[in-house]
């Protein structure tokens, strides 16, 4: 057992810790305030190499493993949430795909700028009737000549309307059921391709969440993912992949909840004491420090595995489970502990409170995760 | 341009905690840093190379976990990290701190321009760049918050207490840098890739710096810790309550008092 960072991870993380900390943590608050994507900070990032972490050396990007990846993902979201999705959707959701199933034509063509930061990656699967029944899409794309004729609706896709390279789930085989899905690249601008409103969320305000819509939306035929009815597999594949960074993202918005606690909790004087010097607060306290160290290790293990090649998909799953749910009762305890200043928009926690809110949602409700795990656990 | 950064590998003071029995540092657990100044001239040094090209090599003395402060300064673009760790250096105080990095700095050779940072956050004396400047006998300029080469010359604008000096010197010269002077670039994560999986942090001891043992560590310490306590804690400071006109009385006497006045 070792359960020691690298040195490199070490590096890696104190060095996106104190990004994070000088660059990023300072307009969380304005970010959250005016609902403005953070394209500056987006802009950093992808010269210091943070938005191409797992993809390999060859297509530009930093070749690190997916641990390093999870790190950036957590502390960068210790800082601002919107931040922390915006790039775990672009890196797990928008490029991975592309490395795990794209030919090298397509990994050459789309890579190196998205692992530069200079566009963003997307995935679009969900619709306005598939939700957790992801198998229920209705979209659908027909090989007419040399082009991909796309019709219907996406929902919900992070950074949709201003990502330039979109993968998306459609059907292209509609009597195949499951095996009739592929998934699509359909770049910005493409003939047919629109996006509708950005969503006006409870939390995350700063990152883009958007209508797609396709209406006789032509791409070239190149640009389907792999093979043609292996869609389902592909974005179930992504997904495992994605919950790690959901994950660890969750980590890093209850960490940031912990140490907003801790400093209040030291500082406010009630009753003739700091209220840290309460048992009630300091239990609060050590089940949070107790439960994030476990939701932790939870998420570098499973990230762990990735690296090293073994299967994931239950440990993906409970890691983003058991971090989200964390983070939920984190974010809960540290309002508590501030009292009514923490319901008001003068301390992070409430914004903490309502950007970690989504990770028991996005990419697989709690729900959904524990009927994973179950299956996996009961061999169903 | 051969332009060699001096770096200090020091514990973060900001994470240091004090021993509320003792009153002395705790360092176990603390994380270590490139001493913040040391970033400031790798950042001026890796500039300076943008603009005239060149080659930027840092040197730090220390432990063998100073690697990791060297790997930062890679991870930042450095050409080049050099570890001068031995036993027969342990023990330095400045004087022989200098002396070290000196005959290191022989052993390369050729060079341009040497810059150190201008105080280390722990050891606070901010003598290592001057003694450094002394014993490879070039010119000096200290606080320095700005600097343009030119022709071979250096300009360089340094702070005060009271204003600014701008000086001017021949190339080879030593630099101390101050935090004004920039802001450091981080390290990129293709370029700490690197420095773990590519690159090498060279160690250098006794015998690659061919140095003379009196000379080095403790041996050529002519500074002995004779004893080492915490100051007292400041006394609290007292306010004069009365009308302005009696306090000002009350002050000035007491000012007279302890000959302030
Ligand atoms: C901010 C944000 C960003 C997102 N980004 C993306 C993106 O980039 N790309 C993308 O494709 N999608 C994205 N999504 C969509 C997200 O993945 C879905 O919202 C999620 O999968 C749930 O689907 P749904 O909202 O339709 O809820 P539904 O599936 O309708 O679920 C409603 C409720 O029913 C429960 N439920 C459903 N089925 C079952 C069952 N079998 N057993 C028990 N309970 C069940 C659910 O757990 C939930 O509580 C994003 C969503 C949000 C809010
Ligand atoms: C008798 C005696 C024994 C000592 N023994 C030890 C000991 O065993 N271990 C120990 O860690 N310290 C020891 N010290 C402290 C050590 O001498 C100083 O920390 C060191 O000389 C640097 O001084 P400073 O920290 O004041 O740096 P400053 O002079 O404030 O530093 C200015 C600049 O000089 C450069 N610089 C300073 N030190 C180094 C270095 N090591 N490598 C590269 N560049 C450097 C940096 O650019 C730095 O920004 C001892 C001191 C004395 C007096």
């Amino acid at each position: 057992m070792e359960f020691a960072l690298s040195e490199e991870q070490e590096l890696f993380q104190k060095s996106v810790r104190e990004f994070a900390e000088k660059e990023v943590r300072p307009l969380a608050q304005e970010t959250d305030a005016t609902g403005q994507f953070p394209w500056s900070v987006i802009r950093r990032m992808g010269e210091m190499g943070l938005m191409g972490l797992p993809i390999p050396e060859a297509y530009g990007g930093a070749g690190a493993d997916y641990l390093s990846y999870a790190l950036a993902v957590e502390e960068l979201s210790r800082a601002c949430g919107s931040t922390g999705i915006t790039l775990a959707a672009h890196t797990s959701l928008g490029c991975m795909p592309l490395v795990y199933f794209g030919t090298e034509e397509q990994k050459r063509r789309y890579l190196p700028a998205l692992a530069r930061g200079e566009k963003l990656a997307a995935f679009g699967l969900t619709e306005p009737g598939a939700g957790s029944d992801a198998s229920a899409i209705q979209t659908t794309a027909t090989l007419k000549g040399d082009e991909w004729v796309i019709n219907g609706q996406k929902v919900f896709i992070t950074s949709g309307s201003i990502a330039d390279v979109i993968t998306i789930a459609a059907r292209t085989d509609p009597s195949a059921g499951n095996k009739g899905i592929s998934n699509i690249i359909v770049e910005k601008g493409a003939p047919g391709f629109r996006a509708g409103r950005d969503e006006d969320k409870m939390g995350l305000r700063g990152s883009v969440t958007s209508q797609l819509f396709f209406e006789d939306c032509r791409v070239p035929k190149e640009n389907l993912l792999g093979r043609p009815g292996e869609g389902l597999r592909q974005f179930l594949i992504t997904l495992d992949g994605g919950r790690i960074s959901i994950g660890a993202m969750a980590v890093g918005l209850a960490q940031a909840a912990l140490e907003s606690a801790t400093r209040y909790a030291s500082q406010r004087v009630q009753f003739g004491q700091p209220i840290a010097r309460f048992q009630a607060i300091q239990w609060m306290i050590a089940d949070m420090a107790t439960e994030i160290e476990a939701a932790r290790l939870l998420v570098y293990r499973a990230a762990w595995l990735k690296d090293r090649g073994v299967r994931y998909t239950r440990e993906a799953a409970m890691a983003k489970l058991f971090a989200s749910e964390t983070a939920e009762r984190a974010a809960f305890k540290a309002l508590q502990i501030h009292g009514g200043y923490g319901y008001t928009r003068d301390y992070d926690v409430e914004r903490i409170y309502r950007d970690q809110r989504l990770c028991t949602i996005g990419e697989g409700t709690s729900e959904i995760l524990r009927w994973v795990i179950a299956r996996q656990v009961l061999q169903l | 341009m051969r332009i060699v950064v001096t770096i200090k590998q020091v514990p973060d003071t900001n994470e240091v905690r004090l021993d509320p029995r003792t009153g002395t540092l705790i360092r176990e657990g603390v994380p270590s840093i490139i001493n913040p100044e040391d970033k400031n001239a790798l950042e001026a040094a890796l500039t300076l190379r943008e603009q005239l090209g060149g080659e930027v090599i840092a040197i730090s003395m220390g432990p063998p976990q100073a690697d990791d402060a060297l790997r930062e300064a890679l991870a930042m673009g450095v050409d080049r990290a050099i570890l001068l760790t031995d036993r027969a250096f342990a023990g330095a105080d400045t004087w022989a701190t200098a002396t070290t990095l000196g005959m290191a700095i022989q052993r390369l050779g050729q060079f341009d321009l040497v810059l150190a940072g201008r105080q280390a956050i722990d050891g606070d004396t901010a003598q290592v760049g001057p003694q450094l400047a002394e014993y490879l006998n070039i010119p000096q300029i200290t606080y320095v918050r700005e600097f343009a080469i030119q022709d071979r010359q250096v300009k360089a604008t340094r702070t005060l207490e009271d204003g600014f000096e701008v000086l001017e010197t021949a190339l080879p010269a030593l630099l101390t840098i101050t935090k004004e002077a920039n802001k450091p670039r981080y390290p990129t994560a293709p370029g700490i890739i690197r420095a773990y999986r590519e690159q090498t942090v060279e160690q250098w001891g006794i015998q690659e710096v061919q140095g003379d043992p009196e000379k080095l560590g403790l041996k050529g310490s002519p500074t002995q810790v004779k004893r080492s306590f915490s100051p007292p804690p400041k006394e609290p400071g007292e306010i004069i309550q009365a009308a302005p006109a009696e306090a000002a009385r009350q002050l000035i006497s007491r000012m007279k008092q302890r000959n302030l006045l």
